[in-house]
């Protein structure tokens, strides 16, 4: 950071140190704003941050902030008090759109354009929807991460006198009340609000499908949205909170999946970025545990992902720096060892994943037809109405007094409103 | 004629000894609250954009059922928290004023917590009141299983468990206050009830309290300004969960104005909770109307000092 | 009632002479020590809660004292807690909140000092609109002139500054501590400042020579509730101060609310008792003296 220091009108002499530093290494730091605090995905974003310290001259300055909304509030803050971070991460979607409306990102188009990003990155949906506005390449995907996915302790399943494992929420509603008498918790979940939506998400892609999914958040279909299928997707969710446990107010997520890593919770519903937290405790897919896609017998996985953008800065050297960060993040060595620590898929289509395990190979399987794909909330919605509908789902999980019947009236004005 | 000049020299000297507190007046407390006030009619997202659009953001802002929850809670919150913090206050207050033993040890016990973050304050209470390993466990340890007290894992009664944090950190400075305002009462108070052999708890409810307008209102004043303001508490022990359940209108202002860039709600928001402190000022000011009277009156001695001098 | 002094009142108890036991003595002595065992608990728990190790913690008895006391989470929070990839604990924090309090509270109290003496010898036409003014800031919530402040302060140029978040703790401090000082200024006799204005002294000679040599009982009183104010500040530090200067509370939020699979409560904790540390200090030493600033801070407030 010895360049932008000095612009805080730091003493002449260090600033004098600070120049003739810098014009012997024209290294420079860059800042990067992100919330990956968990084990699994320290173990990623050392990665990153290793390779790039690794090429030298410039460093990696981590900022950490536990928490996706935190961690943003804090990028938001700086950018709107303009000291903005040499890079924060997003998810994908229209977090950062009012960012490139107001030419606040480094232009990454020609180096898109000489690394051919567009061949190789897969889905191509991927680039086009979140990085590309207005033909400009604004941000660098760095993985797919989708949120249709069970994670089960096999040993609860077992402990609790379940021989097979069910693959659907029904089933899962079913075995329950024996996982709740054999002592353990059957349904594990968090306190943050995104965990909630994230989830109920998952509840609703499983009952109403594709096209259900669709006509509510991208054609912000009313009727539909007050119809009584809408509301039985509503009770399910009540249902399977009913199965948590007291403990969940206020929890972070990588918590909660410790409950199903420690034989404690029989399922969660999480991303596949709990993957990693399994991968850190050193458990096997299909033995110490099982990730059920969906969880439904006809899976459909949305394709989020962690990208990240690069504030425009004053500072020339900064400016190279970052453009050479965007580079390696993409790059085929690091896409392959960041997304085996982080459980998530590449965004590369050209790369060997063959150390996968029975997981990921589900996973990849599906993302091969694009008829399962759909494409998050997030990019069909801006961050008022999400953060409407975050407190929505909180609450419905939360609080007894919210019926079924004022939440459905709810929901259909989020619906009805929505941007 | 040598002196007056040198007088308005010195008058000179103090408008720039002022300038700071002038900037500030004007500059914070006038300018940044008109910014405020008008972009809570404009559609700003993340950045300021002088767009109007009449009273949208309130119809929106009073819409949200976010909102609506923290400006029950505020309400809430803040009617126990007063309440709580003056009654106790005073309580120990009097109880303090009994000559009892190791006076400073207790004094000291009570007011600690005031010395302590309102973010320390959350994370401790959040801890003590843990569900799993929190007061319920250590009492089910001991053998009183039907012992429940868990209250910030409950949208029912999280608010709750949020005040008895603030009671903790709040009351000994009311405690204080008020000790200080019985202290001040005239000696003859005393001596006069005795003589009219009037109990002594009598005393402090019907005639010493009615005495100490004063510090009452200050106490009361004080608990006010922390409440409105309350944030890093909310921040540290719930962060406005479970659910929406602890949410504040404070926790909201900084929400909108960052992560969900929507300035202007953010804006309406916090035009919102500057009503309430216009209103207490009003009444104050009220109450304060007589006291200019013995401002004229300094005034009037200082005039006289200075013309003495020149 | 703003004219009230309650540090000059005698501080003599005045309830009726204890007879040696009564029901009524032990009431007041049970009230007393259950309030004070509400009061202590936390404090207690937080302490024996550190110095556990986390099989015992787990086993959830949270008053009791430590089976094998372990000083290993005092370490690591004051060390090498992480957030991410930082791995030093809240030293850093510490040391920036030093930097951020020592400046902010001699800038706020010298401004302050200037400021109450002005207004109670110099007073110039709108003197006293400007004061009212300022009063009235004491009670306007700061999120209501926390989104103009970051746009000002973006385009001066001291957003995520040190100077920035000192300034901005200037600005917050002065109501209240313009107001203990003109009060404190107000109380001095006159004829002091007339004598001196006969021997010719100006307004900075005044202020300097008699005025603030006189001021440091209520500067001590300003300086217990500045520093306490600004060490315990979680908002301004964690929007203004930048990454560079996180106060110690930003960092302890930050670090509590990591975390890597379990929850190290008796970390936690010694973060947590480490960070109100310096403000329990300056409680502790400081005694009465607190007692009377936060009753000047209020009662004038």
């Amino acid at each position: 950071m010895k360049f932008t220091k000095i612009k805080s009108g730091a003493s002449v002499l260090a600033s004098a140190l600070a120049i003739s530093f810098a014009s012997i290494t024209m290294a420079a730091e860059v800042e990067v704003i992100h919330w990956w605090t968990s084990g699994g995905e320290q173990a990623a974003v050392s990665v990153f941050a290793d390779e790039f310290d690794k090429m030298g001259g410039d460093k990696w300055k981590d900022t950490a902030i536990a928490g996706g909304q935190n961690s943003r509030r804090v990028t938001m803050q700086r950018i709107l008090g303009g000291d903005p971070p040499g890079a924060a991460q997003f998810n994908p979607g229209r977090q950062y759109e009012e960012l490139i409306e107001g030419d606040l990102l480094l232009d990454l188009t020609d180096l898109a354009k000489k690394e051919g990003w567009a061949k190789f990155i897969r889905p191509g949906s991927i680039l086009t929807n979140a990085c590309i506005k207005n033909g400009k390449v604004w941000c660098v995907p760095v993985n797919i991460h989708s949120w249709q996915w069970g994670w089960v302790s096999t040993k609860v399943f077992k402990d609790s006198g379940i021989d097979k494992i069910p693959t659907n929420i029904q089933d899962f509603l079913k075995a329950a009340p024996k996982i709740k008498a054999a002592g353990f918790i059957p349904f594990a979940i968090g306190g943050e609000n995104w965990q909630h939506t994230g989830a109920f998400n998952v509840v609703l892609v499983a009952q109403l499908g594709k096209e259900g999914y669709y006509r509510l958040f991208r054609d912000k279909d009313e009727e539909y949205a007050k119809s009584a299928e809408v509301a039985k997707v509503l009770e399910t969710w009540r249902e399977l909170v009913s199965y948590s446990d007291a403990g969940s107010a206020g929890r972070n997520w990588n918590d909660t999946t410790n409950l199903v890593i420690t034989d404690k919770a029989g399922m969660q519903i999480m991303g596949d970025w709990a993957h990693g937290e399994f991968a850190v405790a050193k458990k096997v897919a299909g033995k110490d545990y099982e990730c059920l896609i969906g969880p439904s017998d006809t899976p459909y996985i949305t394709t989020d992902g962690d990208i990240f953008l690069f504030p425009k800065q004053s500072d020339p050297a900064v400016e190279a720096a970052q453009l050479k960060m965007a580079s390696m993040m993409i790059s085929k060595k690091v896409q392959v060892a960041f997304n085996l620590a982080k459980g998530s898929l590449p965004v590369r289509g050209d790369v060997d994943m063959s150390a996968v395990d029975s997981c990921m190979r589900k996973g990849i399987k599906l993302l091969e037809d694009p008829k399962n794909i759909i494409i998050s909330q997030g990019r069909l919605l801006n961050e008022d109405s999400t953060g409407q509908l975050n407190d929505l789902f909180a609450e419905l999980s939360f609080n007894p007094n919210l019926s079924i019947k004022d939440a459905h009236e709810r929901f259909v004005s989020i619906i009805e409103n929505a941007e | 004629m040598a002196q007056r000049r040198k007088k308005k020299l010195g008058n000179l000297q103090a408008i720039i000894g002022s300038i700071p507190m002038i900037s500030v007046a004007v500059g914070v407390y006038v300018i940044c609250i008109i910014y405020s006030i008008t972009l809570s009619f404009t559609s700003s997202r993340l950045f300021p954009k002088f767009n109007f659009v009449g009273l949208k953001q309130y119809e929106r802002l009073w819409g949200s059922p976010r909102w609506q929850i923290s400006v029950e809670n505020i309400w809430l919150f803040g009617f126990l928290l007063i309440a709580f913090t003056l009654i106790v206050g005073y309580l120990l207050a009097v109880f303090m004023d009994q000559r009892i033993k190791q006076e400073g040890l207790f004094r000291t016990i009570f007011l600690y917590p005031f010395a302590m973050s309102l973010v320390v304050t959350g994370l401790v209470w959040q801890w003590v009141l843990d569900p799993n390993l929190g007061v319920q466990s250590a009492m089910a340890n001991w053998g009183f299983e039907w012992f429940k007290f868990a209250p910030l894992v409950n949208p029912e009664t999280a608010i709750y468990g949020v005040i008895i944090a603030g009671v903790w950190q709040g009351t000994g400075v009311t405690m204080a206050i008020l000790l200080a305002g019985i202290r001040g009462i005239d000696e003859d108070i005393w001596k006069a009830s005795k003589v009219d052999g009037i109990p002594a708890w009598r005393t402090y409810f019907s005639i010493v309290l009615p005495m100490m307008k004063g510090a009452v209102a200050t106490a009361f004043v004080l608990q006010c300004v922390s409440v409105v303001r309350v944030y890093d508490l909310i921040v540290a022990i719930t962060n406005g969960g479970p659910g929406i359940a602890t949410q504040m209108p404070a926790v909201f202002v900084i929400e909108h104005i960052s992560i969900r860039q929507n300035a202007g709600v953010g804006m309406a928001a916090a035009t919102l909770m500057l009503l309430p402190i216009i209103i207490l000022l009003g009444g104050r000011g009220i109450i304060q109307w007589r006291a200019a009277k013995i401002e004229k009156e300094y005034e009037k001695k200082m005039l006289q000092a200075s013309a003495e001098v020149s | 009632m703003s004219e009230e002094k309650p540090e000059s009142s005698g501080n003599e108890p005045r309830g009726p002479k204890p007879r040696k036991i009564s029901p009524a003595r032990i009431g007041v002595y049970a009230f007393l020590i259950i309030s004070a065992i509400f009061f202590t608990l936390p404090l207690w728990v937080m302490l024996m809660t550190s110095l556990k190790t986390m099989p015992e913690i787990r086993m959830g008895y949270l008053f009791n004292w430590p089976q094998e006391i372990s000083f290993d989470a005092w370490v690591k929070a004051w060390d090498t807690a992480c957030t991410g990839r930082d791995c030093n604990g809240l030293k850093p924090g510490f040391w920036n909140s030093v930097k951020i309090t020592v400046p902010s509270t001699i800038l706020s109290i010298v401004i302050a000092a200037i400021n109450g003496y002005a207004l109670s010898f110099w007073r110039f036409k709108g003197s006293n609109f400007f004061f009212g003014l300022l009063l009235f800031g004491a009670f306007v919530p700061y999120q209501v002139v926390i989104y103009p402040l970051i746009i000002a302060f973006r385009e001066i140029g001291i957003f995520a500054t040190l100077p920035g978040i000192i300034i901005l703790h200037s600005i917050f401090g002065m109501p209240i501590l313009t107001l203990l000082f003109r009060n404190f200024f107000g109380s001095l006799p006159m004829d002091l400042f007339k004598a001196a204005r006969i021997d010719g002294a100006g307004f900075w000679q005044i202020f300097f020579w008699i005025m603030l040599p006189m001021s440091v009982p209520i500067s001590i009183v300003a300086v217990i509730l500045q520093v306490t104010g600004i060490w315990n500040d979680f908002l301004f530090g964690s929007v203004f101060a930048g990454r560079a200067n996180m106060p110690m509370t930003v960092q302890l939020n930050n670090i509590v609310t990591t975390t890597t699979g379990i929850r190290e409560y008796n970390v936690n904790m010694a973060a947590t008792i480490l960070s109100a540390a310096v403000p329990l200090v300056v409680y502790f030493v400081s005694g009465k003296w607190f007692v009377r600033g936060i009753a000047a801070g209020a009662v004038k407030g």
